[in-house]
């Protein structure tokens, strides 16, 4: 794999070879493993990792969960209690569960930051990115329906306010929302669905993570310089990477137990600080909460989604030209999905031959911008609709669709790029080979431009 | 770095954290100190049983526990009563279940939850402490509620410590009890300022007032005091114990898993270390260009 040249297996006792020839599997993990990876990968690389064990806690927390859930609109939120209070061990389940949920999306968003300032996306790698966005999608619907099952008002009113988006969908729209609830309105028909399809979505996910695997190793890894690996011969390469295993592995194994160092002391010590205490009240058809807010990893979006109301130019403009079949709520819609296809398509939107972000002054300044402006409309998502707020979800929004559309294409031309090092191998020797006075802590001594 | 890193992803979490919490009008709650509060805190067993004595002599007339099951009371990170005291409590309150088998009431088993709400606009006690939040912001940053918890406990305190004379906006009779800390419940418009903004906080709410301003309410055999703040106090410990009973469970799990996976990343940091020295190592050699 990789077009890496590199050692593969080779099957020595008999029993290898027999297996070998009727199934090479030994030899598929043996390449998977060792993978020549760039050696001057930094730490921004080990959120894949991350990933994987959050998708694994989750899928093996989620499946215990299960066992002990009831989906009935009767019985849900006391089967939750049920959990947290009689099954050996289910407060911790649960609570590993809930706030797994936030690890996953705050590994998720590093990851797609790395991507996206170390430009992992640009070509050859425009499948991997693409496959990543659709898991992220994935991930976001998931994580929806798994916050309606415990049947609190934050998860039916939050299941009202994002289904009712499909009804804003001129014409077919309430079709749509009808089949999605399986009625008029959630009730229990829809809470039976999103379990269903909570439980089925992450494996679909899994196996989408094995494409998204399968794609990197066939390009090779990005890494902190954009250079691609020396292929030309087997000693160039050798002299660019490091095998998977166990450089990497082991790297990655302690970051991920930092992580989740603090990930525990989060469980153990605050684990209701990310969730809503209205999801501790039963779900009440006749009760609206005062504020229907989203998990904290929806909110961005969410600004997005309420960003567009009707005195926005836009919109009046957009209302106009379509005679009014697009309406305020739908353009709000449809700039809520717009901003994930525009972060898919932005292999091509970005223009720029060079890769990573290190060499681009230009692109950097713009690029922490967008950094903090995620976190702008992440804040202003939660904040009541009103006042100053609806203008500071506007320009946070223009600025997420002008990075994509106008600045990354624009960049490319105008921008002057600083000279990148010939090799990965130069990169990384640039980086330990002039260091010489201290001994300790290489690992953490060894500070990127990126973080 | 990974200091860096750390500090980034902190940051996600303050800012984004709670945000959710910040919605809505903001109740003024007194933070006051509880022993379970903190990475160390425990749950004071005495105020745990105090906080039972209420819940049963003052509460129960109305509210309802309908999660907890009775045998719980026995738990050592909660009240901790002897199992004879456990089924002495159903007898002495005369506890019923409706059976559905028997069709018919009966007396509760420990193994039975506690009875409903008796009253229909009284809501259920079980998570009121989780159900509730009492510290938001600022401005949506989740600050206050990361550094001194939600404020569950401190707002089921606060509120029924907060019940005061109406202002003199109000009108003689307005509908409800005024209460300084509730913010949820009926707000004559007299009260509005011109602009419509409140002019006092709070609003009237429709439970009356449960707790003696007086003091004296109940009798408390370890002699612990019975005002109505220090009663407040106590019941609201035993609705944070209702609501969330594996607490010191789950603190100890948080250290013990803490304490491992420190232990963990240390062994993983000096084997990456290692591992990495003679590539480094190597590097150091080769002039730079």
């Amino acid at each position: 794999m990789s077009g890496i040249p590199h050692d593969h297996y080779e099957p020595k006792s008999g029993g290898e070879k027999w297996l070998h020839s009727r199934l090479p599997i030994v030899g598929l993990m043996y390449d998977t493993l060792m993978i020549p990876t760039p050696k001057n990968l930094n730490w921004m690389w080990i959120w894949g990792i991350v990933l994987v064990f959050c998708l694994m806690m989750q899928i093996i927390t989620g499946i215990v969960l299960v066992m002990h859930y009831t989906p009935h609109v009767d019985m849900a939120f006391a089967s939750i209690e049920h959990i947290m209070r009689n099954v050996n061990g289910g407060w911790a389940l649960r609570y590993i569960h809930q706030n797994g949920a936030s690890l996953f999306f705050i590994a998720v968003y590093m990851h797609i930051f790395r991507g996206l300032y170390y430009g992992s996306y640009k070509a050859p790698r425009e499948i991997t990115w693409i496959i990543g966005i659709l898991i992220y999608v994935l991930m976001m619907g998931t994580a929806f329906m798994g916050y309606v099952l415990p049947w609190g008002q934050m998860s039916f009113w939050g299941a009202t306010v994002i289904t009712g988006l499909f009804g804003a969908i001129p014409f077919i729209g309430e079709g749509i929302q009808t089949w999605l609830l399986g009625g008029p309105a959630v009730d229990n028909a829809t809470l039976n669905r999103f379990l269903s399809l909570h439980y089925l979505l992450p494996f679909v996910i899994l196996g989408l993570v094995i494409v998204h695997v399968w794609a990197f190793h066939t390009t090779g890894n990005n890494n902190p310089t954009g250079v691609e690996v020396r292929r030309t011969s087997k000693k160039e390469a050798e002299a660019d990477t490091l095998p998977f295993w166990p450089y990497f592995v082991i790297k990655d194994l302690f970051a991920l137990a930092v992580i989740l160092v603090v990930f525990f002391a989060i469980v153990g010590f605050i684990p209701n600080f990310m969730g809503h205490p209205d999801n501790y009240i039963e779900a009440n058809p006749l009760a609206t909460p005062a504020h229907i807010v989203p998990e904290w990893y929806f909110l961005p979006f969410y600004a997005v989604l309420r960003a567009f109301d009707g005195d926005v130019w836009v919109v009046i403009a957009a209302s106009w030209l379509t005679g009014g079949i697009v309406d305020a709520k739908f353009f709000g819609v449809i700039a809520m999905f717009g901003a994930i296809v525009v972060m898919a398509l932005v292999p091509w939107l970005d223009t720029s031959s060079v890769r990573s972000g290190r060499y681009r002054p230009m692109f950097k300044v713009w690029f922490w911008l967008f950094i903090f402006n995620f976190f702008v409309l992440m804040w202003v998502g939660a904040r009541p609709a009103e006042g100053i707020y609806p203008y500071i979800s506007l320009i946070g929004s223009a600025y997420w669709f002008a990075y994509f559309l106008v600045i990354l294409p624009l960049l490319g031309v105008i921008e002057k790029p600083l000279p990148q090092p010939q090799t990965i191998e130069e990169d990384f020797n640039d980086h330990y080979g002039k260091d010489s006075g201290s001994s300790g802590g290489t690992t953490a001594a060894a500070p990127t431009p990126a973080e | 770095m990974i200091r860096k890193l750390a500090i980034t992803s902190a940051l996600a979490l303050t800012v984004t954290g709670g945000v959710a919490l910040a919605a809505g009008s903001e109740p003024h709650v007194t933070n006051y100190s509880f022993s379970f509060e903190g990475p160390f805190g425990a749950f004071d067993q005495n105020q745990l049983q105090r906080g039972l004595q209420v819940y049963t002599e003052v509460c129960a007339a109305c509210h309802g526990l309908r999660y907890v099951p009775i045998r719980t009371l026995g738990d050592e990170g909660g009240p901790g009563l002897p199992e004879d005291q456990v089924r002495a409590y159903i007898e002495q309150n005369f506890i019923e279940v409706y059976d559905t088998d028997l069709q018919d009431w009966r007396a509760a088993t420990p193994n039975d939850n506690f009875p409903m709400s008796q009253l229909e606009t009284a809501p259920d006690l079980s998570l009121m402490t989780k159900a509730r939040a009492g510290f938001f912001g600022p401005y949506g940053l989740a600050i206050n509620p990361l550094i001194n918890g939600v404020g569950g406990p401190e707002y089921v305190a606060s509120l029924l410590a907060g019940y005061e004379d109406p202002p003199a906006c109000a009108p003689d009779g307005f509908d409800g009890y005024y209460n300084a800390v509730f913010e949820a419940g009926g707000y004559p418009d007299s009260c509005l300022d011109d602009h419509g903004h409140r002019t006092v906080a709070g609003s009237w709410i429709g439970m009356a007032p449960p707790l003696w301003p007086e003091g004296g309410q109940l009798v408390y055999q370890d002699g612990a005091p019975d005002d109505v703040e220090s009663v407040a106090l106590d019941v609201s410990a035993f609705l944070t114990w209702t609501a969330e009973p594996k607490l010191m469970a789950r603190k100890q799990m948080g250290f013990t898993a803490i304490i491992m996976l420190s232990i963990l990343a240390v062994l993983l940091y000096l084997t990456n270390k290692r591992l990495w020295m003679p590539i480094k190592a190597r590097s150091k050699g080769v002039p730079s260009k």
